[in-house]
């Protein structure tokens, strides 16, 4: 007899897929950190209010911690482990060495991961709550105000936020250039 | 958190059936569910997952309307051309609530149906008649200074967090709904239910029954409408006071005019006596607080959250006012 309050998953992690048999109370955020041994996303809050554990989930970002990985099963996840392929880091991810937008580094996985997230919701038009016009014909930019809203999901309590909103809107330059 | 059954609803009939044993719950976004889950507040033994169900995504029908299916998430909510269009106010009102990850995760059903954040409520060692009928409310008596104002009862004084909900309310949307007998639907000024003395039971969706979509009644492209939030954070908080409002001016006459407030009540409280005081009328920032006074005349403030009160009034008087510049 299988025990209900289990399940067999198929978790592809960063391209590599992984079969767990997981306790259901078991958050999406315990299986990468415990039993597919991915490290980066950290467990700040496991409230959801931190957004330090946030991954990506096929494609889309969204906090570990409230996240079922029961309820993830046959999903992509993308943690900062799989952001750069091998040592090609993202413009993001060169932004944040550069200009220095970390103090302890605890958050930075997640706010990597929001940024990433960030940046693809603006490519795709998405406005935000200080976009001063939300109609779908009015193109927002992204400036410091944009970038300080969509990336108040991920709190540094370390106070680094002037440079991380830096490395972002950089990113989000280069990111332009290279289109 | 309590051990508990997990299964993927493939079909609607599948998942009323299954809902239908024994505290087993829906499973949405999780991002209410989880966490109350982890406080150990909700205890379900069993799960049904219903985001595999055809019940996302925004079409528009036939005679006009906009239909939002359930598990639709608040992200693709916001982001909607057609609602960005003719539903500004309900875009704002996604946006301003959660983070992008969380939208990223919560769906239209869930968002409704989510539950207070009251710190009392979320908390097992006390007193909360929400959560444990006849037990108490420690929110009067404590800490309360972001708790209802409007339609309180002695047995439960808190808000609704939801901020979708407060558009939703302006814009007349109608909740339709599944159950193992038939389909039906259920106008968004029903839905929610007057706190009474039965705090514990917020809507008058049938025992059993599965939110399929929200539909908002046609609307003609361009329309203004508008919504603001008022809160201790610049981002990612749950509104002190919002308000949601939409109005036309002709001849500097009120012509039509709808206003809905966020964080006063135990449900998104449409303002029916201001509307009423302004049709017709002049479209003034003297009308507009006036107006507001007389919907905030029957509030019942606590000791600690009598600033709500001009806090709507003038929230009110400033999106109206608002929204005459903008016409």
């Amino acid at each position: 007899m299988t025990d209900a309050t289990r399940s067999e998953i198929s978790l592809k992690v960063n391209g590599k897929t992984h079969r767990l048999n997981v306790d259901n109370r078991r958050s999406l955020l315990d299986a990468l950190r415990e039993d597919t041994k991915h490290a980066g996303p950290k467990k700040g809050c496991d409230f959801g209010q931190c957004g330090a554990c946030t991954v990506l989930l096929d494609g889309k970002r969204v906090v570990s911690c409230l996240t079922l990985a029961v309820a993830a099963d046959g999903s992509q996840v993308t943690t900062v482990e799989g952001l750069a392929a091998d040592d090609d880091l993202r413009p993001v991810q060169e932004a944040f060495l550069r200009l220095d937008g970390f103090q302890c580094g605890f958050c930075t996985p997640g706010q990597l991961c929001s940024a990433v997230g960030v940046l693809a919701e603006h490519r795709a038009g998405w406005p935000s709550a200080v976009t001063s016009d939300v109609s779908p014909d009015h193109r927002c930019r992204l400036d410091a105000e944009e970038v300080r809203e969509r990336m108040s999901g991920n709190l540094c309590r370390c106070g680094a936020y002037p440079s991380i909103v830096r490395a972002v809107l950089d990113a989000a330059e280069r990111e332009e250039v290279k289109r | 958190m309590k051990e508990f059954a997990y299964q993927r609803a493939t079909a609607v009939h599948d998942a009323l059936e299954s809902v239908a044993e024994n505290n087993t719950k829906f499973l949405a976004g999780g991002t209410n569910l989880v966490d109350l889950m982890k406080r150990g507040v909700e205890t379900p033994a069993r799960l049904i997952d219903v985001r595999a169900l055809p019940l996302n995504g925004i079409s528009e029908a036939r005679n006009g309307d906009l239909v939002i299916g359930a598990t639709t998430t608040n992200s693709e909510t916001a982001a909607h051309p057609e609602i960005r269009r003719r539903y500004p106010a309900l875009s704002q009102a996604v946006l301003a609530g959660a983070s992008g990850q969380l939208r990223n995760m919560a769906t239209t059903a869930g968002n409704l149906l989510q539950r207070t954040r009251c710190a009392y409520f979320a908390d097992l060692a006390s007193a909360c008649n929400k959560r444990v009928p006849g037990s108490g409310c420690a929110a009067v008596e404590g800490e309360h200074h972001n708790h209802a104002i409007l339609g309180t009862s002695p047995s439960c004084v808190a808000t609704n967090p939801s901020d979708m909900a407060v558009a939703m309310m302006l814009f007349d949307a109608v909740v339709r709904y599944e159950t193992l007998t038939g389909k039906g639907e259920i106008p968004i000024a029903r839905f929610f239910r007057p706190v009474g003395d039965t705090p514990n039971v917020e809507t008058t969706l049938p025992t059993g029954a599965l939110i399929t979509s929200v539909t908002l009644p046609r609307r003609a492209e361009g329309r203004r409408s508008r919504y603001r939030k008022v809160r201790e954070r610049a981002s990612y908080a749950f509104a002190n006071v919002s308000v949601a409002a939409d109005l036309t001016v002709r001849l500097g006459k009120v012509r039509e005019v709808r206003i809905a407030l966020g964080g006063v009540a135990s449900h998104p409280w449409r303002a029916r006596i201001a509307e009423e005081r302004l049709l017709g009328g002049p479209a003034t920032p003297e009308r507009f607080r006036a107006a507001a006074e007389a919907e905030l005349a029957a509030a019942t403030p606590l000791p600690h959250n009598g600033y709500k009160v001009p806090l709507a009034r003038n929230l009110v008087q400033a999106v109206l006012t608002d929204l005459t510049r903008q016409e």
